[in-house]
Parts: C-alpha cells; sequence; structure tokens
C-alpha cells in the first residue's frame, strides 16, 4: 500500500511518468484516461490557486504565458501543506529565474507584490495607532520611541515602477504607458479589513525597514538616507495608512 | 464523545466570500453553512471576520479537505492541531473529512485521492478517525470519495469499508450523493445498489453538487465531480429516494466553481428543503 501510494503521488506530477500499475483498466488507453483526470485535477487545480493569487502579473503576461509558467513552478514546487493561502510565496523568486519571463525584469517584483497582498489579507487583525495617540505623546521624547509595523505590513522594494504597473493592471488605474521608469517602493498594508497598496515617498522604505527591525524613530529617520526624505510626510503617511501597530516607549524597551 | 452531529436537518451551502453581502442582507431559508477548514487557518483578516458572522447567526459544519485521513503516513500533527483550534473557536455543529488521501512525502497534491480498500488500509484509516477524534474531542463525519478508476488489490466494497470504520470507530458518515452517481457511471455500476447497501443509519448530513460530463476520443463519457453548476435530475432522484428511508438530513448544496449568483444557488437549497419536508411529511404519517 505504501508503495502503491508513492508511485501514484510520483506520477501525479510527471505527466511523462508511466500510469501506476495498480490502476485497473481494460487497456492502456483507458488507464491514461482516467488516471488524467487526477493528475488534471493536481496541477489545474494548483495553477488555478496560483492565477487568484496572482492575477495582475496573468494580465501582464497574458494567460498563454501564465500557465506553462506556473505549470512549471507547480511541478518544481508543489506545496508541503494544505493552506493553500500561502501556495506561491516562492512563485516571485521563481519568475525571476525564468528564462522566458527576461524580458519583463519587472514581472517578478509585481509578483512579490501580488504574494504580499495575500499574506496581508490573512495576517493577524489589529487596530492600528490612530492619529490622536500619536499626536498626544510627549513631542520632546518621540525620536526615542520605537513604533512597531502593523501585523499586515510589508515593503517591497523595486527598481521597476511597480505600484503604477500593479495598478494598471489590477484594475486601480487605466492601462497607459508608463512616463517614469524609475524605481517604486510599495507599502502593502490591511489596517482593517481592505488590503492596499501604498506608494512610498523618497527614504520611506529604509524609514518603514528600520522601524521594523527595532530601531527608535530618530535612527529610523537618519537610517532613510535619502536627500528628498522628509520626516513630517513620512509620519503622516505612518500614522494615515493605519502602519504603526504599536508605539513601544522607551521604558519598555528593557523587557520587551 | 459529543453526539455525532448537531447539524440541524435543513438544506444548507457552501459558503462563498462573494455571497457574504447577500447573506448578511436578510435572513435566509436555510439550516447551515458549511465552509471548508482550509480556508480559515490565517491568523485574521476579512476570512475570520465573515465566518465569526455567519457563526452568529447560522449553524456550522467545518468540512476538511487536507488531512489525508486514507494516507498511509501519519497524520500530519500540524494540520490536526489547527483544526482543533479551529474546531475550538467556532465550536462547528459538525466535522467532516474524507475518505481519501491527499499528501505523500511532504507534498500535498490538493486533490482527493483513492486508496485499495483491504484489511490493512482499514486498520490505518480507522486508526486515523480515532486519532482525529480523539484530538478534537468529537466524533467525526466521514464521506464516500468520488471516483475515476479502480485500483487493483481493492478487494473491500467501498460501502462495507465506510460501515466498518464507522462501526469500529463510531464515527458518522457523510453521504455524497453525487459522488455515488459519479463513481457508479464511471465504474460502470448502479449507483442505487451502492445506496441500497449503504449504512444510512450512519449518515448524518448529506452532499449534493454538479458534475460535469466530458467524453473521450472513444465517445465514452466520464463525469468529473466538479462543484461547478446546478444538481443534475438524476442525482436529485437518487437523493429523494435517500430521505425517503432516512428522514429529513442536514444536506448541504455544494458549488464552489463558477459561483453563481446568491439566488441561483438559494434556489438550489429551496428545491432540497421540498424534498426534505417532503420526506418529514412521509415519516410522520
Amino acid at each position: 500500500m505504501a508503495a502503491f501510494e508513492a508511485l501514484f503521488a510520483g506520477a501525479l506530477l510527471d505527466p511523462a511518468a508511466p500510469v501506476p500499475g495498480a490502476v485497473a483498466a481494460p487497456d492502456t488507453q483507458t488507464a491514461e484516461r482516467r488516471f488524467a483526470v487526477h493528475r488534471n485535477n493536481v496541477v489545474a487545480g494548483l495553477v488555478n490557486t496560483l492565477r487568484c493569487r496572482f492575477p495582475a502579473t496573468e494580465k501582464i503576461v497574458g494567460a498563454e504565458f501564465f500557465a506553462p509558467m506556473a505549470r512549471c513552478f507547480v511541478s518544481k514546487k508543489p506545496p508541503r501543506t494544505p493552506l493553500l493561502a500561502a501556495y506561491g510565496d516562492e512563485f516571485p523568486a521563481f519568475i525571476a529565474t525564468f528564462a522566458p519571463a527576461r524580458e519583463l525584469p519587472y514581472l517578478a517584483d509585481v509578483a512579490k507584490l501580488e504574494a504580499a497582498r495575500t499574506r496581508a489579507y490573512h495576517a493577524a487583525d489589529a487596530a492600528p495607532v490612530s492619529a490622536g495617540t500619536f499626536a498626544a505623546l510627549d513631542a520632546n521624547a518621540v525620536g526615542a520611541l520605537r513604533i512597531a509595523l502593523h501585523p499586515s505590513a510589508e515593503i517591497v522594494r523595486s527598481p521597476h515602477p511597480i505600484v503604477t504597473i500593479w495598478a494598471m493592471n489590477s484594475g486601480e488605474r487605466p492601462l497607459a504607458a508608463v512616463e517614469d521608469w524609475g524605481g517604486e517602493d510599495a507599502l502593502v498594508i490591511r489596517p482593517h479589513l481592505d488590503v492596499e497598496v501604498r506608494l512610498l515617498p523618497p527614504g520611506g522604505a529604509a524609514f518603514l525597514l528600520a522601524l521594523a527591525s527595532g530601531q527608535p524613530l530618530a535612527e529610523a529617520a537618519a537610517l532613510a538616507d535619502h536627500a528628498g526624505f522628509d520626516l513630517a510626510a513620512n509620519l503622516a503617511g505612518l500614522i494615515g495608512w493605519g502602519a504603526a501597530g504599536k508605539v513601544i516607549p522607551p521604558a519598555m524597551q528593557q523587557t520587551d | 464523545m459529543p453526539v455525532i452531529s448537531n447539524l440541524p436537518a435543513r438544506a444548507g451551502v457552501g459558503f462563498k466570500p462573494a455571497h457574504f453581502r447577500d447573506v448578511l442582507a436578510a435572513p435566509q431559508p436555510l439550516g447551515f453553512f458549511e465552509v471548508h477548514a482550509e480556508n480559515y487557518m490565517g491568523a485574521g483578516g476579512p476570512p475570520h471576520a465573515q465566518l465569526g458572522a455567519l457563526r452568529e447567526r447560522y449553524a456550522l459544519s467545518i468540512h476538511g479537505v487536507g488531512l489525508s485521513i486514507g494516507s498511509t503516513e501519519p497524520l500530519d500533527r500540524e494540520h490536526l492541531a489547527r483544526l482543533k483550534a479551529l474546531c475550538a473557536r467556532y465550536e462547528p455543529e459538525s466535522f467532516s473529512e474524507h475518505l481519501a488521501w491527499s499528501s505523500h512525502g511532504g507534498v500535498y497534491f490538493n486533490d482527493l485521492l483513492p486508496l485499495p480498500y483491504t484489511l490493512q488500509t482499514l486498520a490505518r484509516v480507522a486508526e486515523h478517525i480515532d486519532e482525529v477524534q480523539t484530538a478534537l474531542g468529537r466524533t467525526m463525519l466521514l464521506e464516500n470519495p468520488s471516483s475515476y478508476l479502480r485500483l487493483a488489490g481493492s478487494v473491500i466494497p467501498e460501502v462495507d469499508f465506510l460501515a466498518e470504520l464507522a462501526r469500529r470507530t463510531g464515527c458518522g458518515l457523510l453521504l455524497d450523493v453525487n459522488n455515488v452517481f459519479v463513481s457508479a457511471k464511471n465504474n460502470g455500476t448502479d449507483p442505487r445498489s451502492y445506496l441500497d447497501a449503504f449504512p444510512l443509519d450512519r449518515v448524518k448530513e448529506i452532499h449534493l453538487g454538479g458534475h460535469a460530463r466530458e467524453a473521450d476520443d472513444a465517445g465514452q463519457t466520464l463525469l468529473i465531480d466538479a462543484h461547478g453548476s446546478p444538481v443534475a435530475d438524476e442525482v436529485w432522484t437518487l437523493y429523494a429516494d435517500v430521505v425517503a428511508r432516512t428522514g429529513p438530513v442536514a444536506t448541504l448544496i455544494e458549488w464552489d466553481n463558477d459561483v453563481p449568483d446568491w439566488p441561483t444557488l438559494v434556489a438550489q437549497a429551496i428545491a432540497a428543503e421540498k424534498i426534505l419536508a417532503g420526506a418529514a411529511r412521509a415519516s410522520a404519517a
């Protein structure tokens, strides 16, 4: 029985593998056809899972390109758990190495943005720090505060205009020629029930990543290290977008 | 161990997020909702917000699709712990899984795969059901699979296999009438003889779904349990015959792909409710 299962399992993801001998059918053709139902359930089902998670990526390349790319990923990296919400976390990295997609160097980063959106969708719930709470803080002590990002927050950095490209291919914005091919960094965040994608201002990604790594606000601002970095605008974004999960006063930092 | 299932003997539907607003807009003429366990194992977000709102208003069935109870490998303890946490959080009226395997060698295949029915697999599956019931602290329902092929070395008829599992473990059975029809057509057997032999006294829930019809080069028809269309007429007929014998049983309409609008789905459930009401009148008479 264990041998049966291993043979059956091995042939599911390999279309070239012979149909397992245990499949009883009057002829080889029938056996092939019947076993193909399971092969198709597995592969088409997982490709569909990826289509649902990466709709903008699919729109950019078209279904005829996306499906074989996804099939290739499925055969190389089948899921390791029944939690399919996490399936495809490795898909962006796979796209980056997928030779036929080399002409679209931004594709993997757009997929990275979409993968982050699913993680944000399923992330733990938490009420973001409100503007009122932040305004009530002692202005002189603010620099020493640490701010934990919201559990759903993820920063996706790219040398390509991924926020613009994603927005145009997800129906958020009409399709048009991209005028500025400069890099864009995104904040993916779900402060309440809706997942949002925000274009970060210059230095914003480094600032948020520094906060996420536990740096106090003043150090994080210094680490942003960008000529155009505007602390007031970045703080307003952090609070306004609901990306601050918790304010941690210096007194608590010892025990944290 | 608590009773096998507390689902009301009425019609319910598989919950789809696309229907959430419609569902909450007004009281629905439904006895319960069913969800796939694996879609509610994230930390938070809309899935839990929606399931929480449903749970407050309706009876709930949690239906697992990924536990791989029919595997020769040990059960995935992490997954079992996730199921336990989910059942503890939502306290569903029923928990069910499939007589099938879906994982092997650390890979999850996202399909309900067949196992040969032998004394050896019977013992193994019974052990797995015991383990699930002990971990969850409740009895579960086990669903009959749809079959696309026969397996050499499978020597016990499926109905006997299921009946013996129920006898050994105390689990209830989830009778999927569409699966019975699909399997019988694909394997050239009679769905009525299958149902005549089925241990109906163990059936605590019924599933009804649509199947797809495919024809191969030789013109041979193959039915696929696709859950993407209305319940077929032949399946409604078999269903009516079953509930005429059992009396009213909780009945789920499964429509997971090409999901229709809410009124279309509810109409299928209302059709089931009518048959259930007829069965109730007959058993009262």
